[in-house]
């Protein structure tokens, strides 16, 4: 309750802004900043129309294959590191590196290789967060408490059976917190991947925004992203996670 | 039969200097015996249970198990640590079918026996609780029960009840006591407390510190079950007292200012409470 408070709060200042710079002072062009009341009735003719819903399952088809592609080789990679001394010495500061190179950086190459399609966008959005995650699993497996490997190996456990049964369990609260990071790299991806090459989409219904100069469909593209990316954070992950740790007695310190 | 620790060092060279944390260790261990390794901070005895383990090496000399080297970790020789390193993931019961579990034993069997184990340390109600659930003194039955499933010959035990209140620690070392003499066990116990070792034990071996060696053993001819408030472990006790005082001392002084003495103020007093004997 406190909260919608504050974000009516927000919203009457936002509008106050606009009166004041658009209507009253005149400095700004009614195109430079919306009305947050053109922004809601924008937002409703693209519920309507059923733009943003086609918008929506365009851009969550392309993010769900682009993301399940960089989980499968992100923790395959992040577990090879993690086994191999030599790779996690020698690979390991160039993956960091990848990691930090915004995935956009990549759209060249995916055009060269795919063409404008739908496979260049999900190539954009899976090495954008392979590497996070890869980083991540990494992190997760050196992580793990020693003391309940030695306590594993007391108990007869030996080799492949001490990672499956032992390290990988005990990793895998973090491994959880990587793949989220990873998923907001993907998030991120997906919209510049859209935005520069796309046909439909959450980022290409913004850029016609952008090309109409209708300033308010630009927001309330942003709005529904915000929205969509909060909802998959605090529903799937988040929950995931607390529930997770809490198990693992990790929440208390 | 029974275990021989054979003149094993330990040392760890680091780049300034070498410590020598265990010098020319022997001691033989019968078959069925309780021994308690008391000592000071820092005295190896940590480090000796590790190498019984088979979790490190010893730089020098040999243990021996019923004639076989020890050479790394085994089902023969289970630990109890300090912390009760319970898989978080796992419940209760999978926990202690954990290393039954490493062993191929079928289903029926492992659950069987890991309910009579948990049984034996009172806690089958908890059998389907995850670990989070329980407390303190619980994880150290649920530890106690993993260790024991195993039919291990030996159970190491590394001050495993030293992070409990007392009222817990209390509980756990009867119930310690009522196990050994129901499964004839050989149990090594390493505690920096002389009043425990002294109550569980049949044999207290204090070590001394720098390098870790045996400075003293005591035997404790004591039937059982033995009570923590009779006079005979309070005898015992302070024999024993004497002997690792020497050690904590010595310990204590190359840590602290050279000034520092165990003895310096035995009454405390003070001149403007002397119920005016100046007068």
């Amino acid at each position: 309750m406190k909260r919608i408070l504050f974000y009516i709060l927000l919203i009457l200042i936002w509008e106050g802004i606009y009166k004041l710079g658009v209507d009253i002072l005149r400095i700004w062009r009614p195109y430079i900043l919306p009305s947050p009341f053109d922004v809601f009735g924008t937002l409703a003719v693209l519920i309507k129309d059923n733009t943003i819903g086609i918008a929506i399952i365009a851009s969550l088809k392309r993010i769900i294959v682009g993301y399940f592609i960089s989980v499968v080789i992100g923790v395959a990679l992040g577990l090879t590191i993690a086994k191999f001394k030599y790779l996690e010495e020698n690979l390991g500061p160039l993956i960091l590196g990848l990691q930090t190179l915004p995935s956009i950086c990549w759209l060249p190459f995916a055009i060269l290789w795919f063409g404008l399609s739908e496979a260049s966008i999900i190539f954009v959005i899976a090495i954008g967060s392979t590497f996070a995650v890869a980083m991540s699993v990494k992190y997760a497996i050196k992580n793990v408490n020693p003391l309940y490997i030695r306590a594993a190996r007391t108990m007869g456990a030996k080799g492949s059976k001490i990672y499956t049964h032992v390290i990988l369990p005990a990793a895998l609260p973090d491994i959880v917190s990587g793949l989220k990071q990873g998923w907001s790299f993907a998030w991120r991806a997906l919209m510049a991947g859209e935005m520069l090459s796309a046909t439909k989409g959450l980022g290409q219904v913004l850029m016609v925004g952008r090309d109409l100069a209708d300033i308010s469909q630009v927001v309330a593209v942003m709005i529904v992203i915000i929205v969509l990316g909060l909802l998959v954070d605090k529903l799937v992950f988040e929950r995931l996670e607390k529930n997770m740790r809490h198990k693992w007695g990790l929440d208390r310190a | 039969m029974g275990l021989v620790v054979k003149d094993v060092s330990k040392e760890f060279v680091s780049k300034h200097k070498k410590t020598s944390t265990l010098e020319n260790f022997n001691i033989e261990i019968k078959r069925g015996d309780f021994v308690c390794i008391l000592g000071p901070s820092g005295c190896g005895k940590s480090t000796l249970l590790n190498i019984l383990a088979g979790l490190e090496k010893a730089t020098k000399g040999v243990v021996i198990l019923n004639g076989n080297e020890i050479t790394g970790p085994g089902p023969d020789r289970t630990v109890m640590f300090q912390e009760a390193a319970l898989f978080p993931w796992l419940k209760v019961i999978d926990n202690v079918e954990f290393g039954m579990k490493m062993a191929g034993i079928s289903k029926e069997v492992r659950y069987e026996k890991a309910m009579h184990y948990l049984k034996m340390v009172h806690l089958s109600k908890f059998k389907d609780s995850y670990v989070f659930e329980l407390s303190g003194g619980m994880k150290q039955r649920v530890a106690l029960a993993r260790a024991l499933s195993l039919d291990s010959e030996i159970l190491l035990m590394d001050e495993p009840f030293a992070a409990l209140d007392s009222q817990t620690k209390m509980m756990l070392q009867q119930e310690l006591q009522r196990i050994w003499v129901d499964t004839k066990k050989t149990i090594i116990f390493i505690t920096h407390n002389a009043e425990e070792a002294v109550y569980l034990a049949n044999r207290v071996v204090v070590m001394a510190a720098n390098p870790g060696r045996i400075k003293q053993e005591f035997a404790i001819e004591l039937s059982r079950p033995r009570q923590m408030e009779s006079s005979d472990i309070s005898y015992y006790t302070a024999k024993i007292m004497k002997a690792l005082k020497e050690e904590v001392e010595k310990v204590a002084k190359a840590e602290y200012d050279g000034d520092w003495n165990f003895e310096e103020n035995p009454v405390l007093y003070s001149s403007d409470t002397d119920m005016g004997g100046d007068l």
